[in-house]
């Protein structure tokens, strides 16, 4: 366990905290560098809508999963652990469902099965696993936190480009200027197919590795 | 830890969560119940070529669609909202007990008529709206939806190009026969009045379609055969 009971209180934002959070943004994000959860990826980024919707339930499923995995740690037997972490994140994504179903029937109608799926996303499950199994609530919440975002970042750049080159529009308002079409722009219909989301996230990464040599692995 | 204390963490877990879900799902049930009405009407509207969004759905539904009737295949009228029947229960009893919804409505002077249809694709149910003009017989537009046919290929019928295609077809030949719209492989004849294109790689999924058309509008000729001769 990496609790240390005797260190001096720390603050709610100190540097080690801050890193919680940070960290996933960028040399630790759950797409780029540990290429978790592409599917939902692939999956729901033609528009950035959609995108942003699907963040934002990531982002709620699992900072509320860390926090109450975090809170429930020392009670919960190791060996159901895993079956516990799956109820815990079943029924959030289901509250999540029944919220969007009811308020922004719309939107929910165009994630379809996707939030179901959010249950089976690799980096909500990564995290209780690894983090808040064995951190306090506040350290295990900004982690949850941290990753969904760097989950949500790609996922709304992903959806960025994809809407704006794919359909012409962004969170569907007309982005790219009607004359531009009157002298022979089109948009790429290549875009709106999941092949595009893969390659859009490759040139993230590839970006990134440039940016920080230190993801690159030179075994 | 023992195993009666695991016994008990687990099913005091499940009794919690069983507790706050069905909670949460009692209390939104309404405000589902109303987007998936307001979806419904918005569909049966599209299907005569009327796009409301989900504000206004209720009120342009009330404006345009006069009267909505059950009748059974022998064209007799019968008791009931129409707007309530669940198709999913009705396509599957024998026809003589089938309640058969109809909707009407007025646009410009114009009668339209729309039948809601229900039938099987590849992977799950796919149902949609078809509008009828005055004569019983042409289709002024049509509104299918599915459950999980296979986007890019299936799912395609949901789209507005497959939909288009169906408005100026006709489901009875000149002679008042009862010949329905077919989706056929690859390119309709463009003269023929009873086929559309099919999606290419959705082959099952447009038979479907095609089997929902005639076995969805089958029960109601007896009724528009008693309208068109009265």
């Amino acid at each position: 366990m990496s609790e240390d009971s005797t260190q001096p209180k720390e603050t709610l934002f100190s540097v080690k905290n801050r890193k919680l959070l940070t960290n996933p943004l960028g040399p630790e994000n759950p797409i780029n560098v540990q290429v978790l959860g592409i599917c939902s990826v692939l999956a729901i980024t033609v528009q950035l809508q959609t995108s942003l919707v699907m963040a934002i339930s990531v982002v709620a499923v699992m900072g509320f999963a860390n926090v109450i995995i975090s809170l429930l740690r020392k009670g919960i037997p190791p060996r159901i652990r895993i079956i516990v972490q799956l109820t815990v994140i079943a029924s959030l994504v289901i509250l999540v469902d029944q919220l969007l179903k009811a308020f922004v029937y719309d939107i929910s109608r165009q994630l379809s099965v996707f939030v179901g799926l959010i249950i089976t996303n690799c980096i909500i499950m990564g995290r209780l696993e690894a983090f808040a199994l064995h951190n306090k609530p506040w350290p295990s919440f900004l982690d949850g936190i941290g990753n969904a975002a760097g989950y949500g970042w790609v996922l709304l750049a992903v959806g960025f480009f994809r809407e704006l080159f794919g359909s012409g529009t962004l969170m569907g308002y007309q982005a790219i200027p009607g004359f531009m079409y009157d002298i022979g722009y089109e948009n790429n219909g290549f875009m709106i197919l999941p092949p595009m989301a893969l390659i859009t996230v490759g040139i993230i990464i590839w970006v990134q590795r440039y940016k920080d040599r230190r993801l690159i692995d030179i075994s | 830890m023992s195993n009666r204390y695991v016994f008990f963490y687990a099913s005091a877990m499940v009794i919690i969560v069983a507790l706050v879900l069905s909670g949460a799902a009692t209390l939104l049930r309404p405000l589902q119940e109303r987007n998936m009405r307001i979806e419904k009407m918005q569909n049966i509207l599209s299907a005569i070529n009327i796009i409301a969004d989900r504000a206004e759905a209720e009120e342009v539904f009330d404006r345009y669609i006069t009267s909505s009737i059950i009748v059974d295949h022998q064209g007799r009228e019968i008791e009931g909202d129409a707007f309530e029947v669940d198709l999913r229960d009705e396509i599957r009893k024998d026809v003589a007990d089938r309640q058969l919804p109809l909707f009407i409505a007025e646009v410009n002077g114009e009668t339209f008529y729309i039948v809601p249809l229900r039938g099987g694709g590849l992977w799950g149910p796919i149902w949609g709206y078809l509008g009828l003009e005055s004569d019983l017989a042409t289709i002024a537009g049509a509104n299918f939806d599915h459950a999980s046919e296979t986007p890019g290929l299936g799912a395609e019928i949901a789209d507005q190009s497959f939909e288009a295609q169906f408005r100026g077809k006709r489901i009875f030949d000149d002679d008042t026969n009862f010949r329905p719209v077919r989706v056929v492989k690859g390119t309709a004849p463009p003269d023929d009045l009873h086929a559309v294109d099919g999606i290419s790689g959705g082959t099952i999924t447009s038979n479907g379609v095609t089997n929902m058309l005639r076995e969805g509008l089958q029960p109601y000729t007896s009724y528009f055969e008693k309208i068109r001769t009265s």
